[in-house]
């Protein structure tokens, strides 16, 4: 189920970089590392775009063990720790359209239209944050200024617990 | 002043607990401030030590300790359990917000010479006093202090709330600019302190990082409040740090001659 989930997320991105004139795509790619250690946790993983302040503005996606019983998985969200303090710790989580499961090393496109389009005018900091059970955790950053005029395209690399987060606008 | 000698007998407790109270370091240490979850749990380290959390002296006695929720509820300590260096103890969290386990104090303190030049205190060690017992036992040429004791710690299930960080007028106390669950390295911490609800100007203020024992030299931050009666930290690495401040002053209400007070609390910086 997981492999599969993985490879049509992969397809999604292949289609998507081969006609990216045509599709107007706001999105951020999120690449998780696969990692060769003995026991490993999918990692909790947070996208959230924030002022040039650093204040959250809007959370986008909340990726955790969103189905374990009595909401035990909301227990390592703490572990995302600059989301939590920025964020987290005052949601009432699972947020509808935020929350979803974790996923698997692998790559994965996150639709970014709804979210910035309704931004006004300025400048913003896309975060995502990963957090691993067992693993470490790790933080990288986009700065966006908006309206988006020409096309962009950035990448940010990480070193352990994310691959690289790849952020794609277009201008409207 | 008979509600202070009152209140007074846990302090004279506390310190009759510890046979050298001067000398050693009281402290109060959650194994994580900040949890987050429906139903979370905290363990608790106590003990009256000569290191900074690491127990090597006399645990604390717990019956003095009260845990309050942010609704203002008393929490049970749970598995509580007297070591033979250190108390423990378990919170469970129920409510979102911030939780305090502190104890308090504020008591009458007497030291005297008498003619044969003996010298005594009162209360005695291991023993409570009331008014009436100190009218009786402590001659009118005795050194008296108005003593408070505080040891407070805060931890936060969720987003940090402000309802169990009121102050209560008496004694020497914390006003946390900063809260006291948000902490991190690279912004200014402010704290403030007040002796029975005013400004306490000059309070002399230490700060120890956790990990004491295996530096060198203790590297302790010693800071005086200003004007304001605040202190500013801001500090390089996270970590668990232990805070004391003592505060002395001769505007004691008769027949104390000197007010004494004492705060400790534990404050986790946090790394973002």
């Amino acid at each position: 189920m997981t492999l599969k989930k993985t490879m049509f997320a992969g397809l999604g991105i292949s289609f998507l970089s081969a006609f990216s004139t045509i599709a107007s795509a706001d999105e951020v790619k999120i690449t998780l590392p696969q990692l060769n250690v003995a026991e490993y946790h999918a990692p909790y993983v947070a996208v959230w775009l924030a002022d040039s302040r650093k204040k959250r503005v809007e959370d986008i996606a909340v990726w955790y063990d969103v189905d374990m019983k009595d909401d035990e998985g909301e227990k390592w969200l703490k572990d995302l720790r600059l989301w939590w303090r920025r964020s987290g710790r005052t949601l009432d989580m699972p947020v509808d359209g935020v929350s979803g499961a974790t996923r698997r090393p692998g790559e994965y496109t996150i639709d970014l239209h709804n979210s910035l389009s309704a931004q006004p005018a300025g400048d913003y900091i896309l975060y995502v944050e990963a957090a691993r059970e067992l693993g470490g955790r790790e933080v990288l950053e986009i700065p966006i200024s908006l309206p988006v005029t020409t096309p962009l395209s950035q990448t940010a690399n990480g070193e352990n617990e994310l691959e690289s987060i790849e952020l794609t606008l277009e201008p409207k | 002043m008979k509600k202070h000698l009152l209140i007074g007998l846990s302090a004279a407790a506390l310190l009759a607990a510890s046979p050298l109270a001067s000398a050693h370091r009281m402290w109060i240490k959650p194994t994580t401030t900040v949890v987050s979850g429906e139903n979370e749990w905290i363990s608790f380290d106590g003990a009256i030590a000569n290191g900074i959390f690491t127990p090597d002296h006399y645990a604390m006695p717990l019956d003095l300790l009260t845990a309050t929720s942010p609704s203002g509820k008393t929490v049970q300590l749970q598995h509580q359990q007297r070591l033979k260096y250190r108390s423990v103890f378990d919170l469970e969290l129920t409510e979102k917000g911030t939780y305090k386990v502190a104890s308090a104090s504020n008591t009458l303190m007497a030291r005297w010479t008498d003619d044969n030049g003996e010298r005594h205190m009162w209360p005695g060690r291991g023993k409570t006093g009331t008014l009436e017992e100190f009218k009786q036992q402590v001659p009118a040429n005795a050194d008296v202090a108005q003593t408070s004791r505080k040891i407070e710690v805060f931890v936060t299930a969720g987003a940090p709330t402000d309802s169990v960080l009121k102050n209560t007028g008496e004694g020497l106390e914390m006003v946390a600019h900063t809260h006291p669950n948000d902490a991190y390295t690279g912004e200014d911490i402010t704290f403030g302190f007040t002796i029975d609800g005013e400004k306490a100007v000059g309070a002399s203020v230490v700060v120890v990082k956790e990990g004491e024992k295996y530096r060198d030299n203790n590297d302790d931050m010693k800071l005086t409040t200003d004007e304001q009666g605040n202190i500013t930290l801001n500090v390089d690495e996270p970590g668990m740090y232990w805070l004391e401040a003592e505060y002395e002053d001769s505007k004691a209400k008769a027949p104390a001659s000197k007010r004494m007070g004492t705060y400790i609390t534990t404050i986790e910086v946090l790394p973002l």
